[in-house]
């Protein structure tokens, strides 16, 4: 990629902290740290992956950059506009540039409402085109999409799961967006029909120089579709760098653990692999250990790890990791 | 050597208010003991339903098995009564489910579940069996397996309860341990410990596995076979290396090129496969890949291809033009 590549969103030091639950009428529990002070940019018109297992906090990344969360701390800047000094009104009109795409299309349609005006409400909140206009509108978007334009007037559960994905696409894409949150958008659907809808995806960011986020757990698919890739752990971003850089040399033992934990589809390769094979599960984001998080499954972690936080830090041109024991 | 388990023509069939969903369509194979078997396949292809129809655990009504036979070491289990059948599961063949939350029992101690299937099968005594039940947890790799038997399922993590629902299936030593997506659930660092853990398992006790999902990946690190399901029926099986070296059902083809590789050159399109599943409810008359498939010939729209050996014995396919398509493939 090149250097004078436009940054569309910068992230600097997000926060996002969810109260704990009432122990009892005198004392509430620990604040949960989904995320807890993570720097990224993301470049206009690449995708950048974002990775992790259950909790590390990926999906709350996502929407706090669309402010669907505010942030606890931290500043999303997006193309050039902090979204912190935005009022109500403002931070619609931005965010009509910033749409998403979620993990579940069984749960974000809603049933009662036709596709065409799932597809058409955000034509009704942000423009004031006449209904033949909606209308016109929602069948091309449809047809962008693959899907037959005389669905208008069908409901969800008239569709299968990658088709309702599609008509979640069709809708992020109604303000023609900048910029497009996938929230795990493949996870629900079966194989066969995730490599379709992968492939929509990437034709549509050439077709219409869309800069996505990925959110997703499944590497291998992340790897296929994303420029860069960040990866995290327990509310923290451990490792960020190009794909190929990133699955190639990677230098986080997190990261490196995570890539030889994915499942190989061919039998000759799953033999030749090194497992790294992490013990134990992910600490309470409410109360994560003293100094670097992954310490308590890190395989080479020394007294350093345990008593400082790591710096996130480029070691390398366009790398970044967390960790002590990079040099 | 006899096999272990052999299925011959099984038929389930759920009579539902919109018609017959046919779910497992004339589905025979073998297994031997030792093996672990992968049954893979999309979601509604009948890999879980085929599994709990042999457990005679399909709900009756709607559902009904039709046809077939399930032979367990000489024995025919669609024939048992619901008494014998409940000796059998457990004992002989046990089963993990996809969701350890909601297969274990949040009211009762992890513990006193695991002594409750031992008191049931074995002729022991509570302290025998509790005793017992330390070391299954234990063999499961649970830290501090013994203090923990008083637990809630609630007290334990994902991969954790899982583990002990691993432990469960065991306590009997059964013959043939059924996995429905047992990792499905986890995340990817837990689901290798769990794999790691069946493989040593394995080894270590020499039961055959039945290991059900819909992930190519897991199956190419675990099984010596696989079967690979589509609309009720098995459309390829053979050995693990046959299945994804010499990929002969343009189904299967299809699922391998859909996966994206961490060794793909980057810039590959994914190849997809057009199209849905049928629907159970009007399955087509031939072939039930046939509308998906790019090579379908007129016979192909008219008549179901049979499953037939190829290359020798550990290998067969169900398609007609699995030859030609081999031939065109290669050019």
């Amino acid at each position: 990629m090149k250097a004078e590549m436009k940054k569309l969103v910068k992230v600097r030091n997000l926060k996002k902290y969810f109260p704990g639950t009432e122990v009892s009428i005198f004392r509430t529990g620990k604040d949960v740290k989904a995320v807890d002070g993570v720097s990224f940019d993301i470049y206009e018109q690449e995708t950048l992956g974002l990775v992790g297992e259950t909790g590390c906090g990926k999906t709350t990344v996502g929407r706090t950059m669309l402010h669907l969360y505010p942030p606890t701390a931290g500043k999303i800047i997006f193309d050039g506009v902090d979204l912190n000094d935005l009022g109500e009104r403002e931070l619609r009109f931005t965010r009509s540039k910033m749409q998403m795409i979620f993990q579940d299309p069984y749960a974000s349609l809603n049933p009662r409402m036709t596709v065409g005006s799932i597809v058409g409400a955000p034509l009704d909140v942000h423009t004031d085109q006449s209904k033949k206009e909606k209308r016109e509108r929602v069948q091309e978007l449809l047809d962008i999409v693959g899907l037959n334009p005389d669905f208008v007037n069908r409901y969800p559960h008239e569709f299968s799961g990658g088709q309702r994905q599609r008509i979640g696409i069709a809708r992020a894409l109604a303000l023609n967006p900048d910029f497009v949150v996938c929230d795990e958008p493949i996870s629900s659907l079966d194989v066969s029909i995730q490599a379709q809808v992968v492939n929509l995806l990437e034709d549509l960011q050439k077709k219409l120089g869309l800069t996505y986020l990925f959110i997703a757990h499944d590497l291998s698919m992340v790897r296929h579709i994303s420029d860069r890739m960040a990866v995290m752990y327990l509310g923290k971003i451990v490792e960020l760098a190009d794909r190929d850089e990133i699955f190639l040399n990677s230098l986080h033992p997190y990261t490196q653990a995570l890539m030889s934990a994915v499942p190989v589809p061919d039998p000759d390769l799953a033999e030749k692999k090194d497992r790294v094979i992490l013990d134990g599960d992910i600490p309470n984001p409410s109360n994560p250990p003293l100094g670097c998080n992954f310490n308590t499954r890190c395989p080479v972690a020394t007294d350093i790890c345990f008593k400082e936080e790591p710096e996130y830090r480029e070691v390398k041109d366009r790398h970044w990791v967390a960790c002590h024991l990079v040099k | 050597m006899t096999p272990l388990l052999e299925i011959k023509n099984l038929k389930t069939r759920f009579y539902t208010q919109d018609g017959v969903v046919r779910a497992v369509n004339d589905v025979s194979y073998t297994m031997d003991s030792g093996e672990i078997l992968g049954v893979v396949g999309e979601s509604g292809c009948g890999k879980s339903v085929h599994a709990l129809s042999m457990m005679q655990l399909i709900p009756y009504p709607p559902g009904k098995i039709t046809n077939g036979e399930v032979w367990l070491d000489g024995q025919d289990l669609l024939t048992l009564s619901e008494e014998e059948m409940q000796k059998v599961r457990g004992r002989d063949i046990a089963m993990i489910f996809q969701d350890p939350m909601t297969s274990l029992n949040p009211v009762y101690t992890v513990g006193f579940q695991i002594v409750e299937a031992l008191l049931l099968h074995n002729d022991m005594t509570k302290k025998e069996a509790k005793y017992r039940a330390g070391e299954l947890l234990e063999l499961v790799g649970i830290p501090g397996a013994k203090d923990r038997l008083d637990d809630y399922p609630h007290q334990f993590s994902g991969g954790m309860r899982q583990r002990a629902m691993i432990a469960m299936g065991l306590s009997c030593e059964p013959k043939l341990l059924i996995a429905d997506e047992p990792t499905t659930a986890l995340d990817v660092t837990i689901q290798a410990q769990i794999i790691d853990l069946v493989k040593k398992l394995q080894d270590e006790l020499g039961m055959s596995i039945m290991w059900i999902t819909h992930d190519l990946g897991v199956v190419a690190e675990l099984a010596h076979t696989i079967n690979v399901m589509y609309a009720g029926s098995i459309i390829e099986t053979g050995k693990i290396r046959n299945i994804y070296k010499n990929t002969k059902h343009p189904y299967t083809i299809g699922l391998l090129g859909s996966l994206p590789r961490l060794d793909d050159a980057p810039g590959t399109e994914l190849v997809s496969i057009p199209g849905l599943p049928p629907d159970l409810l009007a399955l087509p008359e031939g072939c039930p890949f046939a509308a998906r498939c790019e090579y379908r010939i007129e016979q192909c729209l008219v008549e179901k291809p049979p499953l037939v050996e190829i290359d020798g014995k550990d290998h067969a396919v169900a398609c007609w033009r699995w030859e030609e398509i081999a031939g065109i493939r290669s050019k």
